[in-house]
């Protein structure tokens, strides 16, 4: 596996603040060629919503496996794209779930801001 | 992109849109046909309506998951040789090495490296189509319950030691034949004949695993063991011989040529595997036993009589099966003398 580690100090160091990483979106561009990147774009950022929306509904239901399911979804997603903080706050939500724990606190708020700092992004990235 | 060598049909489950397009365009860009499905009961009502050569599977879903698509799949009689591929990140490797054990194909890990994904694919493919072959080489050679009983238990590629009864056959003087007719005349009148001793075999639990010109060799008790099966080589034996009279028969009343054969038996423990390469494979033994057979086959000739076998096959057999001690026989290469029996038609 390719290291990922600078990913997330990389993007201090760019002046447009990237929330992407260009390397896995360039190899996923370049797997996938124009015209399909855009249709995965626009199928995670119709996703991705209803992925948050389910987590906010499993919250008030207390239904753990809905919400582990959707934040796995979702970091498996921003995985995909090279969204990385994404997919760590995901990360962190599914395993708490896992741990049968949904008491997030302010987790799930940061993780959507996160989400549309990576959606802004990647509709600028629509070829 | 260099496409597959064989593309196939393939089924892509996943929940996730993304993952299902990503999966299904880098696989339709190798020139593979794709499908879709976003849930577990979804993927069965395909499977079961569609005939896909694989299935790309998701582990994690709502309602279903891969895990339990899996299982139902691997209980199918008409699913269960359908090869799995499962698709899950790197932190579920405690589910897919459940599932690999269960009995899926192989696995890959999300986001699916296409190198990767195009590799595992075309392997899967390659081994579906080498079981499609064994398969159809088993329904023709043996019968249904034969091929049946090997597809539950498996194609183990690896041979073991079987007791077996080996049986060679073929038709005397059968090169000044073909010598005195047309050549579609003897093709015909192989096919008539080989079709008449496969009956004969195959409806005594035996398997033709080799035919070479006009000779043809069989097992019983392999691959599928019998208790009986000294029994039924010999019976086999016989109704050959007896097909062969009516077939005589027809041959005379058309003017043909008749054909007389010989039939050698001899049993003991065998080696018994498949053998080939990938493209093509054939169920085999090998061993003392297999040459002892082949030269009591050989033994008819002298002896003028049309179905010989061992001692060992020999105390197998039930009381009404009448044979004929001939004494022992010491054949070229062979330490110890065999006992021969020719069984009485």
């Amino acid at each position: 596996m390719r290291c990922k580690g600078r990913v997330l100090g990389g993007s201090k160091r760019k002046t447009d603040m990237s929330v992407i990483d260009q390397a896995t979106f360039n190899e996923l561009k370049q797997m996938s060629g124009a015209d399909f990147i855009n249709e995965l774009i626009d199928a995670f950022l119709d996703e991705a919503p209803m992925m948050i929306q389910n987590m906010h509904i499993a919250l008030d239901t207390k239904d753990v496996e809905s919400f582990r399911r959707n934040a796995h979804s979702l970091k498996s997603n921003a995985n995909t794209f090279g969204a990385t903080e994404l997919g760590v706050l995901a990360k962190e939500l599914e395993q708490m779930a896992k741990e049968n724990n949904l008491e997030v606190g302010a987790r799930l708020e940061i993780l959507e801001e996160a989400f549309s700092k990576v959606s802004e992004e990647l509709k600028g990235m629509r070829a | 992109m260099k496409s597959a060598r064989e593309p196939g049909y393939l089924l892509v489950v996943d929940d996730n849109k993304v993952n299902r397009i990503l999966l299904a365009r880098g696989l339709e860009g190798d020139g593979h046909q794709v499908a879709t499905a976003e849930n577990g009961k979804q993927a069965l009502e395909k499977l079961r309506s569609d005939s896909f050569d694989l299935v790309l599977l998701d582990i994690e879903m709502p309602e279903m998951n891969g895990y339990q698509v899996l299982e139902t799949c691997l209980q199918d009689p008409e699913l269960r040789d359908l090869p799995i591929i499962m698709t899950s990140s790197l932190d579920e490797i405690d589910s897919v090495v459940k599932c690999v054990e269960l009995g899926a194909e192989d696995y890959l890990n999300k986001p699916v490296n296409p190198i990767l994904l195009r590799a595992r694919v075309n392997a899967s493919l390659e081994k579906k189509r080498l079981r499609d072959q064994q398969r159809k080489l088993f329904r023709t050679f043996a019968t249904k319950e034969v091929a049946d009983e090997l597809l539950k238990t498996g194609f183990s590629l690896g041979g073991k030691y079987v007791n077996a009864s080996v049986m060679f056959a073929d038709i005397r003087s059968f090169t000044s034949i073909g010598e005195k007719q047309e050549p579609s005349d003897t093709i015909e009148l192989l096919n008539n004949y080989f079709a008449l001793m496969f009956e004969a075999i195959v409806s005594n639990h035996g398997t033709v695993n080799q035919l070479e010109g006009d000779g043809l060799m069989a097992l019983f008790g392999a691959p599928i063991a019998h208790d009986n099966h000294r029994e039924h080589a010999v019976r086999a034996a016989l109704e050959m011989i007896e097909l062969l009279k009516g077939f005589n028969f027809q041959q005379a009343a058309q003017n043909k040529i008749q054909i007389k054969i010989g039939v050698g038996i001899a049993t003991g423990r065998v080696i018994a595997g498949y053998t080939g390469t990938q493209h093509r494979a054939t169920y085999t033994c090998v061993g003392d036993t297999v040459n002892i057979a082949a030269r009591i086959e050989n033994h008819t000739k002298e002896t003028q009589r049309p179905i010989l076998i061992d001692q060992y096959t020999r105390e197998g057999l039930p009381n009404e099966v009448e044979v004929e001690a001939l004494g022992p026989m010491l054949f070229r290469g062979k330490q110890q003398a065999i006992h021969i029996f020719a069984v009485k038609g």
